[in-house]
């Protein structure tokens, strides 16, 4: 238990005096801007904003800055600044059939309809540094253009479910929970499940997703589709009378088409999971299908096989990195009190103990006596 | 005949919704560069505050599948500000992000384009904003297009 501490403000302020200083590094160097955050290493402001769960690409850059690099140093602090501000409302779910598509790829239609975009991908690369980054200066060659499709595109799904090949995806007009004004409660349905991933951290949903695929609840997926891109957020405005749209977001989303057999309750169809993030993160999208499918375990009828991404509460208690980091970190904060007890507690086992033993070692034939 | 518009602009005004959602998306320097250009040629309209920049968030909902059950993504910034001319014409602004300033011009031009300076306001504010938005979708739509690949699959003990 941390029990509060007094005194040590000198030494506080000098430790954060010298922690900006070490932030700024060398000043002979140039100082980072926002700017250069958030247009140049987008992935990493794509990260903090999916995991800080506030998509405001300069503020995450912020954050990252601020936090030297520390990427759960930023979303916590994205986290913290998001809860100083008044909330105006919830969006009508938003259209990814409407998205504009940066990217859009499948894996299981060779011949989509819309096409097998790749977008800037770093899929197909060597994976070689390139060291022609090091030396400044030099503008990239500028992307070739082709004929832009106008037309939105159609999900792959789409395709599966006209046929009946695939479970569908029933609307709901139920208001769904919240995690940011609620705490998280068991049973959870599924959009607490999806919310609690979506803002889960990218290493863990990552590392459960890949334990299914290693055979801890395998569940058979391919990649129906990927598609990162831009849409429109849309939402009611009480003062006007109608919907406006208040912004854009890039965000990245991808449906797992899944093998099933069929169940008790369910007939042998494809099943689907779903991922869906901020900003381009296919790893993140990808990893969060997965572990929404092996989730579904119980609605689908399937068997729990015990496997640890089939377990809610073990997932949904444990994706949240400002949750699992303050935990962790708070050891190290001051427990003298605590400490202090304990260190009596051992001091007086110890006693007892040199004291029993002394009292066996003086009479060795006792025991054999009786 | 802009005035008339104002006072039926309560329900689904196609036009003033296309206008505050382009300005609400625009980018938050540009809107600014623009209305400043307004102001420096027709001058700053005279004007109340009824409600003074606020800077809050929206909470994003995706749904399960795409098409499924609603649930919640995660929240984006977005600042509103509402005010009223002098000519009795009210606007309310909204821009994404957590520019003050951008969501106040937005209120400004929505109050103007209820007035007899509609079309004046469209012109230099709401349409370029507008076709900037769309020459950049048109070149990330192109980009795009010139990644599309055709995969061919290859075909087993063909020889």
């Amino acid at each position: 238990m941390y029990v509060a501490v007094k005194g040590g403000e000198r030494a506080i302020d000098n430790a954060h005096t010298w922690l900006a200083e070490e932030r700024r590094g060398d000043i002979s160097v140039e100082e980072l801007s926002i700017a250069q955050i958030r247009e140049q290493l987008a992935l990493a402001v794509a990260r903090v904003m999916a995991e800080g769960s506030l998509f405001d690409p300069d503020l995450a850059a912020l954050a990252i800055k601020q936090a030297r690099g520390d990427m759960i140093e930023a979303v916590f602090l994205i986290r913290a600044f998001r809860t100083t501000l008044p909330r105006f409302g919830a969006s009508e779910p938003i259209d990814t059939g409407a998205m504009t598509c940066d990217r859009r790829i499948s894996a299981t239609f060779k011949d989509v309809p819309g096409g097998q975009v790749l977008g800037p991908t770093f899929d197909y690369t060597h994976r070689l540094i390139d060291f022609t980054l090091a030396a400044t200066g030099e503008l990239p060659p500028e992307a070739q253009a082709g004929e832009p499709r106008t037309e939105p595109t159609p999900h792959v799904t789409e395709f599966l479910d006209r046929e009946g090949l695939i479970q569908t995806e029933e609307d709901d007009t139920k208001t769904p929970r919240d995690l940011t004004r609620e705490p998280l409660d068991f049973p959870a349905d599924r959009p607490l499940r999806l919310q609690a991933i979506a803002r889960g951290d990218e290493g863990f949903i990552l590392s459960m997703a890949y334990s299914t695929q290693r055979g801890y609840g395998r569940n058979h997926p391919f990649v129906g589709e990927l598609r990162v891109g831009q849409v429109a957020i849309e939402m009611d405005i009480p003062e006007l009378g109608f919907a406006i749209d208040i912004g854009e977001v890039t965000i990245t989303e991808c449906e797992t088409v899944n093998q099933f057999m069929g169940s008790k309750s369910e007939p042998p169809q494809f099943t689907r999971g779903y991922g869906l993030v901020f900003g381009h993160c296919e790893r993140k999208a990808i990893s969060m299908a997965l572990v929404d499918r092996a989730l579904r375990w119980e609605e689908l009828g399937e068997d729990n096989v015990g496997a640890p991404a089939q377990d809610v509460e073990f997932v949904l208690s444990h994706a949240d990195n400002v949750q699992a980091t303050g935990f962790l970190e708070h050891i190290k904060l001051p427990h003298y009190v605590d400490f202090q007890s304990e260190l009596e507690l051992i001091r007086k086992l110890r006693a007892e103990a040199e004291t029993a033993k002394a009292e066996e070692d003086a009479s060795p034939f006792q025991e054999a006596a009786e | 005949m802009s005035k008339n518009r104002s006072e039926t602009a309560a329900n689904d005004d196609p036009a003033r919704k296309q206008r505050l959602s382009v300005l609400a998306k625009a980018p938050a320097d540009r809107l600014k560069t623009l209305w400043d250009a307004w102001c420096v040629r027709s001058g700053v309209p005279d004007h109340d505050i009824l409600r003074t920049p606020e800077i809050g968030t929206v909470m994003v909902r995706g749904r399960a599948g795409a098409t499924g059950a609603p649930f919640n993504l995660g929240e984006i910034t977005v600042t509103r500000c509402s005010v009223r001319l002098s000519t009795g014409h009210i606007g309310h602004g909204y821009v994404q992000g957590r520019d003050k300033r951008a969501s106040l011009a937005a209120a400004m031009i929505d109050a103007l384009a209820q007035s007899d300076q509609a079309d004046a306001v469209d012109d230099m504010v709401v349409e370029p904003l507008q076709l900037e938005a769309e020459a950049n979708v048109a070149s990330r739509a192109a980009k795009a297009a010139a990644t599309k690949v055709e995969f061919f699959t290859m075909v087993r003990g063909d020889n």
